[in-house]
């Protein structure tokens, strides 16, 4: 009798700490990003012209040997502008090369963009219909990559990069690849 | 007031931090058939949209949904079965773009959970049942209710 008599409260104790635990699972501000199942895989392989110079095909292979952070954005994107002076300041540190990703764009706006706001990137792929995105499992912009020297795939954040996520992820990250050579 | 004006405002703007490119060109996907076309949203109907995520890759406006509807057409055209395409989005995207998750040891509870509810549900239900049978009913007096 004594037992069946809590049995509700224990009830309702336990779908509390469900939600609680729902809620606190879900604290996090990027909940919705998608974890990349390519984190720790090789990078896909891809051909793409150089916005600047339309004839000239980089590859993978071409940029193996040093790791590289690869940025995703388009001119289109609201959110690349807010990123764009980080971005920026972080280029200007020379830590590693930083290639632009020109995701579903007119290269005329990539262009006038890049003259408009300051072009951080060493190098920007064009990638005008979007296919080699898909490989990437790239969704929307901004997205950016750190690829190792191996070509790995070695860390990704989804959204405007931040000071606080280069400090916090992207530079110990970076020295994570460095110290494995 | 004004305060919770500006949380509501603060709110409203968070869907806009998801960037989309929403200028797609609307021209609709062309099938062979109508075999195709069946298969096609089928599939679409199984995939989720990874940019606006509660809906289906064949209901999203999303520009990246339309670039993987056109990737499903052209995988399916170059002879892949569905379970192909499905593991080609999942190496990609992950698990995520799955509306059925995989039968595997990290997905049980979602599969088996549902059951197992449903099963101890209906134990404390027999033994409810079970507890008050012995006591008889009141004998029916014939009283009109």
């Amino acid at each position: 009798m004594k037992t069946s008599r809590w049995l509700p409260l224990l009830v309702f104790v336990a779908l509390a700490m469900l939600l609680a635990a729902g809620v606190w699972m879900s604290r996090k501000p990027d909940r919705d990003v998608l974890p990349s199942p390519l984190i720790g895989k090789p990078a896909p392989a891809f051909a793409l012209p150089v916005l600047h110079e339309p004839t000239r095909t980089v590859t993978l292979a071409d940029l193996k040997g040093q790791p590289f952070l690869l940025n995703v954005w388009g001119s289109w994107c609201v959110e690349c502008r807010v990123e764009h002076p980080v971005l920026t300041k972080f280029a200007e540190s020379k830590r590693l090369r930083v290639i632009g990703y020109n995701w579903k764009d007119e290269p005329a706006d990539a262009l006038r963009w890049l003259e408009q706001f300051g072009n951080p990137f060493w190098l920007v792929l064009a990638d005008v219909e979007g296919r080699s995105a898909i490989d990437w499992g790239i969704y929307g912009a901004p997205e950016t990559f750190l690829v190792d020297r191996h070509g790995m795939i070695q860390w990704k954040h989804v959204g405007p990069l931040t000071d606080a996520i280069i400090a916090n992820e992207l530079l110990p990250a970076l020295q994570a690849i460095e110290g494995s050579r | 007031m004004r305060l919770l004006l500006a949380l509501l405002l603060c709110i409203a703007s968070l869907p806009a931090f998801a960037q989309a490119n929403q200028q797609a060109d609307a021209t609709p996907l062309q099938f062979r058939d109508a075999g195709e076309e069946t298969r096609f949203h089928a599939l679409a109907s199984e995939l989720r949209c990874v940019m606006c995520q509660n809906q289906s890759l064949a209901d999203s406006n999303a520009l990246i949904a339309l670039q993987l509807r056109r990737e499903v057409l052209d995988l399916m055209r170059e002879g892949r079965s569905d379970g192909e395409i499905k593991d080609h989005l999942v190496q990609r995207y992950g698990e995520f773009v799955l509306y059925q998750p995989k039968v595997e040891a990290s997905t049980w509870l979602l599969w088996l959970g549902p059951a197992v509810l449903l099963l101890a549900g209906a134990g404390v239900v027999t033994s409810i049942v079970r507890k008050r049978k012995p006591q008889a009913l009141p004998a029916d007096d014939g009283q009109e209710w």
